[in-house]
């Protein structure tokens, strides 16, 4: 690890260590923060009981089917979007303040639109998600130098071989900028839908456990959150870190 | 001009596909374009309305000064510092990436209901990205501008306002224009989970009761603010850049 890394880590544990202190004596109130070390050990019981394994298994189906989704359509719409220019100059203001607006207030709308239940949690997720995955897709055809496609052309390439071997490759380190994105805004998305319009999932359990002051399930749950959600930038940053150091090579 | 025509003509196939929906879904799940617009025509005579609109402005202001001097101060602070960004930028894009819904509830349990959670909620979602913009703009900074405030014997506070923030300032603008933006989400999401007051708690409101048009309406104004705000800041910065 390096210096810094060090350092983060250091910092971190003295973070946790001062609140877990704050709580123990007690100038944090224990109505407003459980101590961490309480958090982590009620999140054990609660992954060893296997009570809430059914909502953590739909929030996280519904954020991985969210992504790929967005993804998948997010992708498709970009090669569309870019292969027609009139178009894009149309569009393009409006994906560029997509992002401005609260999407949240729409979501009474969602509700009544697809129902209750896990298929309107998809489709929130999804519309969160997918024009952050068509503005890195416009983004990525954009950035490829044009000196691919000409040696392409010079070895005589089909369309597709073109495609898969040249393109595809060289745009991969912007895609996945978009793909990162998608993974943030489909937990965001999934998440809060959860909070106001779902009978389970995790932002269900956390907004049903504030509601019952059961403080101590209701932070075990958000760590639980913030956890996963750590460990899953990591490991994306990971695989972002190689797919850049390839492009500058 | 073509593009204005273009961006108008988006306009027109969205609103078209809206009262498609309309005609295929029914009055239950959305309200008409033309009786949104009516709803919003006599909302805007109320004087509630203004009031809501009112209190949400109130807080909306408070948060973003509180995000945008914040966020600016914490960038500028970490980012002069090499080893500084090198620990704190990972921590703030992973707080940056968390679903900050999660947290609303230690929001509430530490402020309270009312307007100091609200600006709380703001303030979360709009720092730290105008925080993470700076930094990102310090480290791209010609390395000349900060040993020449070294050489001058600048103080930090001189460095930061005479140097810093005048190089960075194009930047800077991109991320108050992401953080303003945030900074609303924040401060509506505050209204419409905790608050009694506000065009959140408006659109809430409207839902228990399943009155489409009002809430079509507050969306749609709200949009519409989003935007202009949005337009504004860019323009800005436009006119910055060059």
């Amino acid at each position: 690890m390096t210096a810094a890394g060090w350092i983060r880590t250091a910092l971190v544990v003295a973070f946790v260590a001062a609140v877990e202190l704050m709580c123990r004596t007690g100038i944090i109130p224990h109505s407003v923060l459980v101590p961490p070390s309480e958090m982590a050990s009620e999140l054990l019981s609660i992954l060893v009981a296997g009570t809430m394994t059914g909502d953590i298994v739909s929030t996280f189906g519904n954020a991985l089917l969210a992504t790929v989704i967005a993804v998948g359509l997010g992708f498709a719409l970009g090669l569309a979007i870019h292969a027609l220019p009139a178009l894009r100059s149309a569009i393009e203001p409006l994906l560029a303040s997509y992002y401005a607006v609260p999407t949240f207030i729409y979501y009474p709308v969602f509700i009544v639109l697809f129902g209750v239940g896990d298929r309107a949690i998809i489709a929130i997720a999804v519309l969160l998600a997918v024009v952050a995955m068509i503005t890195a897709t416009l983004n990525g055809i954009d950035r490829i130098p044009p000196v691919l496609t000409k040696t392409a052309r010079i070895y005589r390439m089909s369309r597709l071989k073109t495609a898969l071997m040249v393109q595809l490759p060289a745009a991969a380190p912007h895609l996945f900028t978009g793909v990162k994105l998608s993974v943030a805004y489909a937990f965001i998305g999934v998440i809060a839908s959860e909070f106001i319009l779902s009978g389970s999932g995790l932002g269900y359990e956390i907004a049903y456990a504030y509601n019952n002051f059961e403080n101590r399930k209701m932070y075990a749950l958000m760590l639980l959150v913030l956890l996963s959600v750590a460990l899953i930038n990591a490991v994306l940053d990971i695989v972002d870190d190689r797919l850049q150091a390839r492009r500058r090579r | 001009m073509r593009q204005h025509l273009a961006v108008l003509l988006v306009i027109a196939v969205l609103v078209a596909a809206w009262q498609a929906l309309y005609s295929a879904a029914g009055d239950i799940a959305v309200a008409s374009p033309l009786a949104t617009l009516d709803r919003m025509a006599q909302m805007l005579q109320t004087a509630s309305f203004w009031e809501n609109a009112r209190e949400t402005g109130y807080a909306l202001l408070c948060a973003a000064v509180l995000a945008i001097v914040g966020g600016v101060a914490l960038g500028v602070a970490l980012g002069v510092r090499r080893l500084a960004t090198a620990v704190a930028e990972p921590i703030l894009i992973t707080l940056y990436s968390i679903p900050k819904v999660t947290l609303y509830p230690l929001v509430l349990l530490i402020f309270g209901l009312g307007i100091s959670a609200k600006v709380a909620f703001g303030v979360m979602h709009g720092l730290i990205p105008i925080a993470i913009f700076a930094m990102n703009a310090i480290r791209q900074m010609k390395p000349v501008y900060l040993r020449s405030s070294r050489v001058l014997r600048l103080t930090a506070l001189q460095t930061a306002t005479s140097i810093v923030l005048p190089a960075i300032l194009p930047e800077l603008l991109s991320g108050v224009r992401i953080g303003f933006s945030l900074t609303l989400l924040g401060v509506l999401i505050g209204e419409m989970f905790a608050s009694r007051h506000g065009l959140g708690f408006l659109i809430t409101n409207a839902m228990g009761l399943g009155d489409m048009a009002t809430i079509m309406a507050i969306a749609l104004f709200l949009t519409a603010f989003a935007l202009a705000a949005n337009g504004l800041f860019a323009s800005l910065s436009r006119l910055v850049h060059r």
